[in-house]
């Protein structure tokens, strides 16, 4: 996409600025990957390195998980939309200094789901490249053109805010906000099911769970000290792979996420199982919404519901 | 003398694995997940992946395994080992990078200062049926790691796949044993061609050009180097490569107890999670990623090779497949021989 290709230009320009100026003291960005259809996280400190940054449709990872790794630094963070309501809900949850992050907003054209992408061919794919909206992948005997928004990640077809909130520094024009598909939809698919149905599925996708936490590693808001899981005083859950351990992992993970996750997906890309779960924080999400008229990391003020309370709550929930 | 075992007879073939042994094989879960399974049914191997995304060595060391139950009645108490293995396994379909790093572990939990039972008795019960690997991936490097596509190494069958059917090699007492078995037959000169041109494809493509030659030596100078603070980086710090690595044996031992009974467990445990060096006390000489990284890599490339002569590394590629961050160990073997 031509468009892409300018927004890498003025988004390499300004981090040489930033770094030039010594305003930040490191840039976190995505720079070329070793796989195609992929690109990888790098942290550039000097000018001449900014040429390594790169945007275009793989630049999946949410980059604000970094934040707590490296929160004795002032960083400068290259933000998509999702980026930045991560950044957004943590500050709200007061996880950094005010002014010890500065986004770098890049507006974003939503982003290609690989692994998608790799079931729609067969053979393996050893270059991938973009034109105009196709996504044209190439392996040792087929060179196959996809189109581009038939292959993208759930929670960029439901995203609505693709430009970054609150960004220092906005690279590129904001782009026109509509979802692809309704708000809440795997949510509302899931709820159609029967009672049955319903649990076969959490039963099936938790059940292949191995433990790895990738999601919570993946994940901006997963930033306890010490997580559940890991705690063996008092001992929440076991660690081994019994199912109800397993399901009781990904419940208790869903349930801390309410009203605070952002949906940006990063849980789903990271699993190496190709677990679907996020229909789960996709309700509690849309509970929190009805009720509180709070959305996670776009609410800039009111803090996030579940950790606040006023003294004329309404209490229904609880009968 | 080669033998043959036509497709259109896999389906008996395997039941009748299944007859007289455990029969573990890859199965696919869900689309483009795989894992190896004990096998009830036929139909559940799915061998359409190249390699199941966990290791086969979960069929010898589980993910997570009880070692023994105990339970109180009254004033006695009874203690039950799961230490048995009660009847004989047969692995179909593993690759040779996973063969080869079971090979590894052998010499862990049966080397000269250690018998691990659990483990032992599961390797000795078990027939490996290998499998050559005819589509190795890009990110597949078994070559440079004293492997290869069609390493023999470790099997007791080894079949090629020839399309129609697969060219059957018995390596082996186990493999022997199979020599009667009713649904091979006699191979012909021309599947034994066709196989050896398959192998000969194979072997072209994966890679032997990483070298790791005198890793082991450079490492030793490296500990203090500031390439562990710069190549963890992106590191967030999750098991997947670890717990995807067919040669990663680690593991943490827990009781998952109730009041009168309970179970004594062993779980993999990963060497880059925060809490697997944390100690009672609440210190952790490994606290953050730089020495967790830094573990993971010595381990494979300088400890395990000091312990053991070989580097801890089969090539696989799985690590650099599934990781989140794209980081991939090839590049890190490549800055360490930089120096």
């Amino acid at each position: 996409m031509k468009n892409q290709k300018a927004l890498q230009d003025q988004l390499r320009e300004k981090a040489k600025e930033l770094l030039s100026k010594k305003a930040v003291d490191l840039i976190i960005g995505l720079g070329e990957g070793t796989l195609p259809l992929r690109t990888t996280p790098i942290f550039i400190r000097n000018p001449e390195e900014a040429d390594r940054l790169i945007w275009n449709s793989f630049c999946a990872n949410n980059l604000a998980a970094y934040l707590h790794k490296f929160n004795r630094f002032k960083v400068g963070l290259v933000v998509k939309g999702c980026d930045a309501r991560s950044v957004n809900a943590l500050s709200l949850e007061k996880r950094f200094q005010a002014n010890s992050v500065f986004l770098i907003g890049v507006p974003c054209q939503r982003m290609v789901d690989r692994k998608k992408v790799k079931k729609a061919v067969k053979g393996e794919i050893l270059r991938a490249d973009e034109q105009e909206d196709q996504i044209i992948v190439e392996g040792d005997d087929f060179k196959v053109s996809l189109k581009r928004d038939d292959f993208l990640y759930p929670s960029c077809q439901v995203c609505t805010h693709r430009t970054p909130i609150q960004a220092n520094v906005m690279v590129g024009d904001p782009v026109e906000e509509s979802s692809l598909s309704e708000a809440y939809t795997e949510a509302g698919d899931f709820e159609k099911k029967s009672s049955e149905e319903r649990w076969n599925y959490f039963e099936r996708e938790s059940g292949r769970c191995i433990r790895c936490y990738a999601c919570r590693e993946a994940c901006p808001m997963c930033y306890c000290i010490e997580c559940f899981v890991d705690s063996s005083k008092p001992k929440w859950i076991e660690k081994g792979l019994s199912p109800s351990d397993l399901q009781f992992y990904h419940i208790v993970r869903a349930y801390h996420q309410t009203g605070r996750c952002t949906g940006c997906g990063a849980c789903e890309r990271a699993c190496p199982m190709e677990i679907r779960l996020t229909y789960l924080t996709q309700k509690l999400n849309q509970e929190v919404e009805e009720r509180f008229g709070f959305e996670a990391g776009v609410d800039r003020e009111t803090p996030p519901p579940l950790s606040t309370f006023e003294t004329d709550d309404k209490q229904e929930f609880i009968k | 003398m080669k033998l043959k075992l036509d497709k259109k007879e896999i389906v008996p073939f395997l039941q009748s694995l299944i007859n007289d042994y455990d029969l573990y094989a890859p199965v696919q879960p869900a689309e483009g997940v795989s894992v190896y399974k004990k096998i009830d049914r036929p139909e559940e191997v799915d061998l359409t992946m190249l390699n199941p995304q966990k290791p086969m060595k979960e069929v010898f060391f589980p993910q997570s395994e009880v070692m023994f139950r105990y339970e109180k009645t009254g004033k006695q108490s009874q203690i039950t080992s799961a230490e048995e293995v009660k009847r004989e396994r047969v692995i179909f379909g593993a690759k040779p990078c996973d063969i080869q790093a079971v090979l590894l572990i052998d010499q862990v939990f049966s080397g000269k200062e250690y018998t691990d039972v659990y483990y032992v008795n599961k390797r000795k019960a078990t027939t490996i049926i290998g499998m050559g690997c005819d589509h190795p991936l890009s990110t597949c490097f078994c070559s440079s790691m004293e492997g290869g596509p069609f390493s023999r190494e470790g099997s007791d069958l080894f079949l090629i796949d020839l399309g129609e059917a697969y060219l059957v090699e018995l390596l082996t007492g186990k493999g022997t044993a199979f020599q009667n078995n009713k649904f091979l037959k006699e191979a012909n000169t021309k599947e034994i061609n066709s196989a050896k041109e398959i192998e000969e494809k194979a072997s072209k493509k994966t890679d032997d050009s990483l070298s790791v030659v005198g890793i082991e030596k450079r490492l030793d100078q490296m500990a203090e180097n500031p390439f562990w603070e710069q190549v963890q980086e992106k590191c967030i710090g999750c098991r997947v490569c670890t717990y995807l690595c067919p040669t990663c044996h680690c593991f943490d031992i827990v009781d998952e107890g109730l009041k009168d009974s309970g179970q004594r467990v062993r779980n993999w445990d990963s060497c880059l999670s925060s809490i697997y060096s944390q100690e009672t006390s609440g210190h952790n000489p490994r606290p953050t990623g730089r020495e967790r990284t830094r573990q993971r890599l010595m381990h494979k490339f300088n400890y395990f090779p000091k312990n053991f002569d070989r580097i801890a590394c089969v090539g696989c590629g799985r690590c650099i497949l599934y990781c989140p961050v794209n980081f991939d160990i090839r590049q890190a073997i490549k800055d360490i021989q930089k120096g």
